[in-house]
């Protein structure tokens, strides 16, 4: 008797009992669509974060202008303006691990296109900015040096802002007003989506640095040249630590800071702190896995009891096999076969309820969900195995039967 | 050592271990029964007429002494060897059918060809040859549930002839049968070793025990009356029942 035959008398068999065999294949079924399911909506959310991390730019560090201390007194951040643009072109120029180090200035403005406007908000960079924070130009070109340098009128679109104010028709070389200075536009940025705060990375416009602070956001009068932030990108991710002590010296030191008294600007490492939040969100999902996992053990543990009831049921079946011809082996065959198939056909159907419940979780409430086939693979290669590893006692007692008694029992 | 006998009981002994104590439910028992051999076999419970039984139908081993089956000393054979010398040369009736629920007469019929890894259309088409032969070719898609009782028996004896055994074993075959249908069955039998199949039946009823050629007594583990049955009964000149 081969397999096919041994799958074909336990779908038999199965059918027979058609009621408990769902009930009984009910236990896969939830236990393989819970395992698909968080792992989908794990993945999904590790996905999310992978993108954030991406998208944040590599290795960076933002400096900012710390507190100040007057007698005591703490101020509010930047209210000395300290940090200045020659702060990043000496941080890129001493320590040659840096790969950027990219001076900006934020602030808000309306943006009008024809009898459209939009509010958003106004970075004032260098080309050294679009670097650390991979930035892409999707259409047209980033600003040329002189333009950076001179303070020309030109502008990088975010995706929002693009999509907002023109849709789908072309931008490049178009005028734009902001704050009713016009604008040239040289290109487009591509999109970055959301930062896990929340905030839509694409709803920004780019000018040169020169230009915000002359045009746009104004400028301190004791120090022409602050910035509220310099981004700074490393080249490696082994030399962050080495790279944030040498920078904490060398501003120290610019900005004739003594021993005692504390930094007037702080150093956060990005990367770092994203890369906490992509490891607390791997943990989750192997804790989510882990647990629905155990639902797919009590399913299996179901599968083995309905198996016990079943080979008592039909003890004199085994026994009228036994006589008519069938090996023990025939007898373990077919029990187990019948374990597996439920075991299997609980997990194809788990599968789908998987597949649903993702989708549709996915549609009401927006959350990442990624469906992997390899987890797919596995749930149901994993279903299985529980079969085999669950099926194999009462499969065993059914083999071990003696003819005799098994004939007589009643 | 070869011997034209189909079963051969050389001093058979077979002893259960019941707890502390040993039972002895067959002893030196020896007795032959030869190619187309009707033999009935009677006795009270307990006298070790089952025990005969399941050593006949190689579902057990003797503890002393020797069985050949059809020339085969079943002595020291494996379970797997035992199970293939039941599918190929036995075939086995019992009291309470024993057929596969919600299975149809025809795949309980071809049961030990699935065992005897015949291909799917060759058991079909012998499980069809022999339900002809026991009256029931147009019972083929019927469950046990929508047949008789005499019904079932025939299906049950159909199943046990679907190998061509060399030797059929029927338990008590009508203990479950009214008077009218056990006579049906026993003409059947009767029809079957006519055409030359040799038959072991077990029974309490004297009735029934005479329908055979020969009939054997147990008491207390041993025989004490073996002897041929001249006044044959149930055979009628009108068979109800056709023969291929």
């Amino acid at each position: 008797m081969n397999v096919l035959e041994s799958m074909l008398v336990a779908i038999i068999a199965l059918r027979t009992n058609l009621m408990r065999s769902l009930l009984t294949m009910l236990g896969i079924i939830i236990g393989v669509a819970a395992v698909i399911t968080m792992v989908a909506m794990g993945s999904g959310a590790q996905k999310e974060v992978d993108q954030q991390i991406a998208a944040l730019g590599t290795n960076l560090f933002m400096v900012t202008r710390g507190y100040s201390r007057d007698h005591g007194a703490r101020k509010a951040a930047g209210t000395r303006v300290r940090l200045t643009e020659d702060d990043a072109r000496m941080l890129k120029e001493q320590i040659p691990e840096i790969v950027a180090a990219a001076p900006t200035m934020r602030g808000s403005v309306q943006a009008v296109i024809g009898n459209t406007n939009w509010a958003t908000t106004v970075q004032g960079i260098d080309n050294d900015y679009i670097v650390a924070r991979n930035w892409v130009v999707r259409e047209g070109r980033e600003f040329d040096p002189r333009e950076v340098r001179t303070g020309a009128k030109v502008v990088l679109l975010g995706h929002t802002v693009a999509e907002e104010l023109f849709g789908e028709s072309n931008v490049i070389g178009q005028t734009i007003r902001l704050n009713n200075v016009p604008f040239r536009i040289t290109g487009v940025l591509s999109q970055k989506g959301q930062t896990m705060n929340g905030q839509d990375q694409d709803d920004v416009v780019m000018v040169p640095l020169a230009t915000a602070r002359g045009r746009l956001i104004g400028h301190s009068q004791s120090v022409p040249k602050a910035v509220h932030v310099i981004m700074v990108s490393v080249a490696e991710a082994g030399m962050m630590d080495d790279v944030e002590q040498q920078m904490t010296q060398l501003l120290r030191q610019r900005h004739r800071i003594r021993a005692d008294q504390e930094d007037t600007f702080r150093i956060r490492n990005m990367s770092e702190m994203v890369e906490t939040r992509a490891e607390t969100s791997r943990v989750f999902n192997m804790l989510l896995a882990a647990v629905a996992s155990v639902s797919l053990v009590v399913g299996g543990i179901g599968i083995m009891n309905i198996m016990l009831v079943s080979v008592t049921e039909r003890t004199r079946e085994i026994g009228l096999r036994r006589a008519v011809g069938a090996r023990s082996r025939d007898i373990l065959t077919q029990f187990l076969v019948e374990a597996v198939t439920l075991c299997t056909l609980g997990g194809a159907v788990g599968v789908l309820l998987a597949v649903l419940i993702s989708y549709g979780t996915a549609e009401v409430t927006g959350w990442p969900v990624a469906l992997q086939w390899e987890v797919i693979v596995l749930a149901v290669v994993f279903s299985a195995a529980i079969g085999v590893f669950f099926g194999f006692y009462p499969a065993r007692k059914a083999a071990n039967q003696n003819p005799i008694e098994a004939l007589r029992y009643e | 050592m070869k011997t034209s006998e189909l079963v051969e009981f050389e001093r058979v002994g077979k002893v259960y271990q019941v707890g502390d104590s040993e039972v002895h439910a067959l002893a030196e028992v020896s007795i032959s029964i030869g190619v187309g051999d009707f033999i009935s076999v009677i006795g009270p419970s307990g006298s070790g007429k089952s025990t005969f039984m399941n050593l006949c139908g190689c579902l057990d081993t003797p503890s002393e002494g020797r069985v050949m089956i059809d020339g085969v000393d079943v002595a020291g054979m494996t379970d797997d060897e035992l199970a293939a010398l039941r599918n190929q040369k036995l075939g086995f009736v019992f009291q309470q059918f024993n057929l596969l629920p919600r299975t149809t007469s025809l795949d309980n019929v071809a049961l030990p060809l699935l065992y005897a890894g015949v291909k799917r259309r060759d058991r079909h088409h012998k499980a069809m040859e022999v339900l002809n032969l026991v009256g029931l070719s147009d019972r083929t898609d019927h469950h046990p549930a929508q047949l008789s009782g005499g019904q079932q028996q025939r299906v049950a004896i159909a199943r046990a002839l679907v190998n061509d055994p060399v030797l059929l074993l029927a338990d008590e075959p009508t203990g479950a049968l009214d008077t009218r249908t056990s006579a049906e069955i026993m003409m059947l039998f009767q029809q079957l070793n006519d055409k030359g199949i040799s038959i072991v039946l077990v029974t309490h009823e004297q009735d029934i025990a005479s329908a055979a050629r020969r009939r054997l007594t147990f008491r207390d583990g041993r025989v004490i009356e073996d002897k041929p049955i001249e006044q044959l009964r149930f055979l009628q000149p009108d068979r109800s029942v056709k023969i291929a």
